[in-house]
């Protein structure tokens, strides 16, 4: 198999009903590691994340994977915000992409067990996924991203509205994830989380990448006045 | 007032006797909508999953004229089949006019665009919902749509039971296509028209009883088979 990286981003812009959501972007993205994009509401960082995995279609640039475009789409996951879930049980859920696979039954019912007792849900796997908790659902959608053992994993903003333990929990999957190889591109407005997974951060304003590098250069000496207001907790206009 | 304890009454007395006739026109009536509604499911909710999902040219309008014929009067519709089906229409040979079949087919045309009208109002529901992740995943549209059917598969039991009410309880087209002949394709509507006709209010009434009963009892065995409404489902 060859490899995803690098991911080449030319004048990648995403326009919808006359409204430019994001772009145009220019970026190169290199293997390995975690990519944290930060930024202010409705700077576009879903836009962004959404336009890299190829939910949202460019109306001008393109994106250039090194392994080709339909190559990559199979070996990427998402995770979104609000988590969907499928209206099944929580195992079915965790079964459902390794059957678009083709996993035998088996095999797939057996990985779906283990990933649900790694994620604590383990005697819960006959509930309906739709009843579980805010925190259960987002680490049942998290898995069922990680089950298919993607390459390439975007999160958008997977914690917002989580408690600290299930953000703790989630973090740990997440490095688990890394440390196995799978690369991570994830939005967040916690500076915090950002502090503790990033290997290298995109600050994103207006819908234009405005920093992107090492993560310790930007929390410490932020390139551009628009980034050093935001990690000050001041309102970027 | 008498007339309708006496239809009670009737409908009471031919259920537990098990009238031959009603018998016979009973199974009739089950096996001609039974048969309409497996059809029609077979077409229209393929063709529901195909309009949430797929984007095509006249998509909006192909949906507003089946959100509109859902409205079919069925009269018109057993006359077209009818023309269609007589002897000197375009399938006249098949011989199909005044039998089970034609009753079947006329079913089927009158019954496909509201199953998939319910069907296609949840389906695109369920679509918008799952959009963003059935892309994420990469999925087929043949995937797509069978995971849509699967997933909506309570809704649409309701689609189909909406066809199965309107199928039962039709008369005007098949009483048309069918003819009414006694033991050949007279069934529970027909035989009330008839019935009322002759001026004879309490066995139709009677009838018109086991009608409604026979659709309440499909509907709970239909639920029930489906495991609709138990507690902790969803």
């Amino acid at each position: 198999m060859s490899d995803l990286f690098p991911l080449s981003v030319s004048g990648a812009q995403v326009r919808r009903r006359g409204k430019v959501l994001v772009g145009p972007v220019d970026l190169t993205l290199q293997a390995g590691g975690v990519t944290i994009v930060v930024g202010p509401n409705g700077s576009g960082k879903t836009s962004l994340l959404k336009m890299l995995h190829g939910i949202l279609r460019l109306n001008r640039g393109g994106i250039t994977w090194a392994c080709g475009t339909e190559d990559a789409q199979r070996r990427q996951a998402f995770v979104f915000q609000t988590p969907v879930m499928l209206r099944r049980t929580v195992l079915e859920n965790l079964i459902y992409p390794l059957r678009l696979l083709n996993v035998p039954k088996a095999q797939a019912r057996q990985q779906a067990e283990d990933w649900a007792a790694r994620i604590g849900l383990s005697g819960a796997e006959g509930r309906q996924a739709t009843v579980l908790s805010g925190g259960e659902r987002q680490k049942l959608a998290l898995a069922r991203a990680l089950i298919r053992k993607p390459d390439l994993l975007f999160l958008d903003e997977p914690c917002a509205s989580l408690d600290g333990r299930a953000m703790r929990e989630i973090e740990a999957i997440l490095q688990d994830a890394v440390a196995s190889g799978t690369r991570i591109i994830m939005s967040t407005h916690d500076m915090g989380q950002a502090r503790r997974l990033a290997d290298e951060v995109l600050f994103i304003l207006h819908g234009k990448v405005h920093e992107f590098g090492p993560a310790a250069g930007f929390f410490e000496d932020p390139e551009t006045p628009q980034a050093r207001a935001f990690l000050n907790g001041d309102i970027v206009e | 007032m008498s007339e309708l304890w006496d239809g009670i009454a009737q409908a009471f007395w031919l259920i537990v006797t098990l009238d031959a006739d009603l018998v016979e026109i009973t199974l009739r009536s089950l096996q001609v909508t039974l048969t309409a509604l497996v059809i029609a499911c077979l077409i229209a909710l393929p063709l529901a999953a195909i309009l949430s999902v797929r984007r095509f040219p006249f998509r909006r309008i192909t949906i507003a004229v089946l959100n509109a014929l859902m409205g079919l009067p069925p009269v018109v519709v057993g006359l077209i089949v009818y023309v269609f089906l007589s002897r000197a229409g375009p399938f006249g040979v098949l011989g199909l006019l005044f039998t089970p079949t034609a009753m079947i087919i006329a079913q089927v045309i009158i019954i496909v665009p509201l199953i998939a009208s319910i069907a296609h109002q949840s389906l695109r529901d369920l679509w918008a919902e799952y959009h963003d992740l059935l892309i994420s995943m990469n999925t087929t549209q043949g995937q797509r749509i069978k995971t849509l059917l699967w997933d909506s598969r309570r809704a649409l039991l309701t689609a189909a039971l909406a066809g199965f009410g309107r199928g039962i309880g039709e008369v005007g087209a098949i009483m048309i296509v069918g003819g009414n002949i006694d033991h050949a394709t007279r069934v529970l509507t027909t035989a009330i028209a008839l019935e009322t006709g002759k001026g004879n209010f309490s066995l139709a009434l009677g009838l018109g009883f086991v009608l409604i009963a026979l659709a309440i009892a499909v509907n709970l065995a239909i639920h029930w088979l489906s495991h609709t409404e138990r507690e902790g489902r969803w």
